[in-house]
């Protein structure tokens, strides 16, 4: 981020090609007064190159300079994780038994045994795989409601008035609470467990979206519509993308949300997926599963926010550049 | 030359127009019964205080607004709304700064319907009339202060509207940058020759820009003189120190200084414009308390 912005081109003092005129009378020496344009270019001169980025140094050096900067960082990470890990395998060796009992629980060896084990069979893959299903339907029915209806509160007062007050009412009531009625609602117990994982996810984009709607600075609306632009292009062009980087965090709390209500709903109801996987194994006393499912459920949250930071990277390239609000 | 505004549209005209806004239960007039005309090709500025309602003014002629009383015509039709005959430069940085410079400068042609090509070489074609063309891919957060409202203007100018509102469009820079911004403007302005309304309170722009420039009073908003600048075009940055110039500045000054006064009076307060009442002389603060 710094670096990008000590790149940021000044370039008011360049030639202005056509619009700069040659005016009558320039001959004349002048005593005082605003300074001309040629003379500032001719006590400043620029190199054309200076927009580019500096000169490439040798491979080497660069590798040096990037482990200056960010082994460190890493190496602390390393350690972090070590230590927890030493620290569970430490307590779980020893049995620790001070108010916190550890004698049930398995060692990371136990652990990593039953990752050998499941990666032999179908099964824990079918979980796995049935869990990001409902994730990935649940979350994009809560994407598609929850911007659409948040452009349309968070543009109209009509529209607000009209839905948000029952939203608010709805809001307050965690996902999880929902689990009972959603098994009476719905048909089929996937389709239920679905409409938990949409519940989750659905509020946090709603009013993450309503809430960049309300924020797009209101010169940039003015410039759109004296450039001709009817409401929906506003909308689309304008109102969409200036609320781009909230409706991303929206989605980023959203995906977790959906996370914490699929386990919660496969716990309770499902015959499937890796909250029911989870919670089986604890009913079935094979702890080293509740682990690794525990271990699993908390990779695959990352991978799917993980995924989310780089769709919304690559969908809003120019806040590289964006000196403020750019770290979102 | 000529300086005679070439025959065409561009003619604004406002005609006793009051804009009235409510505000705690009491309505308080912006702008009170101003009547004033930009002729077709030239360039007008409004000054006056701060809070006087020049801003008002041009959101008003710009469609934001509607007035309360008057008429506001542009070649004779009445203002609807905001719309793409004229251009508007804001005094905010008002670029999309999810669109790259060129994505800007064609959005006013996307909006009416001009096939991505043709949008895209005829933004090419401003951005290097107006010396742009390198930054056509940067996005507007890569530029400087002066460059973003140089790709305003040219985003403006991309819909050949046939008149410019420029709402203080310097007044964010500093005074080195908006010096050449000044130059840019007026060099611009004498190739395009396009009808200028232009708000400032800044009077050596005022009047080194300007054919005509119009004092508003403190509110609520009415002219209070209009002031011809007879300094002769092209406009060059040594005429700032000409004696007409001068003598036309010190002009403005005294008449703005008035409403500067009038628009302060209530904080200003007993000690009026003495500041501190007693010379302190290097003794420091100690000395008073």
């Amino acid at each position: 981020m710094q670096a990008s912005n000590l790149r940021v081109v000044d370039e008011d003092r360049e030639a202005t090609g056509l619009f700069v005129a040659a005016p009558a009378g320039r001959e004349h020496p002048q005593p005082t007064g605003l300074a001309r344009t040629e003379d500032v270019l001719r006590a400043a001169p620029r190199p054309p190159s200076a927009a580019l980025p500096p000169p490439p140094s040798p491979p080497y050096f660069r590798l040096l300079a990037w482990a200056r900067q960010h082994l460190p960082g890493y190496v602390l990470a390393a350690c972090s994780l070590i230590g927890l890990v030493l620290a569970w395998h430490l307590a779980t060796k020893y049995k620790l038994d001070f108010y916190i009992r550890f004698t049930n629980i398995p060692t990371p060896g136990e652990v990593m045994d039953k990752v050998a084990q499941v990666s032999q069979s179908k099964r824990f893959g079918t979980h796995v795989v049935l869990s990001l299903r409902r994730i990935f339907l649940g979350f994009a029915l809560a994407g598609v409601l929850g911007i659409g209806l948040g452009l349309l509160i968070g543009r109209y007062k009509l529209m607000r008035s009209l839905f948000f007050p029952a939203l608010e009412a709805l809001r307050p009531i965690p996902a999880i609470a929902w689990v009972p009625i959603s098994i009476m609602l719905w048909p089929d117990n996937e389709v239920s467990i679905v409409f938990i994982t949409f519940i989750g996810a659905f509020f946090p984009i709603l009013l993450n979206t309503v809430s960049g709607v309300q924020a797009v600075d209101g010169v940039l609306l003015r410039a759109g519509r004296c450039l001709g632009a009817k409401e929906s292009a506003l909308m689309w062009h304008v109102i969409l993308p200036g609320a781009a980087p909230q409706i991303f965090t929206g989605l980023a709390v959203g995906m977790g949300v959906a996370w914490v209500s699929l386990i919660a709903a496969e716990m309770i109801s499902g015959q499937f997926g890796i909250g029911y996987y989870t919670w089986e194994a604890y009913s079935l006393i094979t702890y080293s599963e509740i682990v690794l499912g525990m271990i699993t459920i908390g990779l695959l949250g990352l991978l799917c926010s993980g995924l989310i930071r780089l769709v919304g990277k690559a969908a809003m390239p120019w806040l590289a550049f964006s000196t403020q609000g750019g770290e979102r | 030359m000529s300086d005679a505004p070439k025959a065409g549209r561009g003619h604004i005209a406002i005609r006793d127009l009051t804009v009235r806004y409510t505000q705690h239960g009491s309505s308080i007039d912006a702008v009170s019964n101003v009547s004033l005309d930009v002729q077709p090709g030239e360039f007008v500025s409004i000054i006056g205080p701060s809070g006087c309602g020049k801003s008002t003014l041009l959101n008003i002629v710009a469609g934001f607004l509607k007035p309360s009383d008057g008429k506001v015509l542009l070649d004779g039709a009445p203002i609807k709304g905001p719309g793409a005959d004229r251009g508007v430069v804001f005094q905010q940085y008002s670029l999309f700064p999810w669109m790259s410079v060129r994505k800007n400068v064609e959005f006013g042609l996307k909006m009416q319907g001009v096939s991505a090509n043709a949008r895209t070489s005829a933004a090419r074609t401003l951005l290097g009339l107006a010396g742009l063309l390198a930054f056509e891919n940067h996005y507007p957060d890569q530029l400087s202060g002066g460059m973003k409202q140089r790709v305003g203007i040219v985003r403006a100018l991309a819909t050949s509207p046939q008149v410019m509102l420029m709402d203080e469009p310097f007044g964010a820079l500093d005074s080195q940058t908006r010096v050449v911004m000044q130059e840019i403007l007026t060099n611009m302005w004498q190739q395009l020759r396009l009808s200028v309304m232009f708000i400032t309170h800044d009077i050596e722009e005022a009047v080194f820009l300007s054919d005509r420039v119009y004092v508003m009073t403190a509110r609520p908003g009415r002219i209070k003189a209009e002031i011809p600048i007879p300094l002769p075009r092209p406009r060059t940055p040594d005429m700032t120190s000409s004696p007409t110039f001068l003598a036309l500045v010190r002009q403005l000054k005294s008449l703005i200084r008035e409403e500067s006064l009038a628009a302060m009076g209530g904080e200003l307060g007993a000690r009026g414009l003495e500041g501190f009442d007693r010379s302190l002389a290097g003794e420091g603060m100690q000395a008073v308390l």
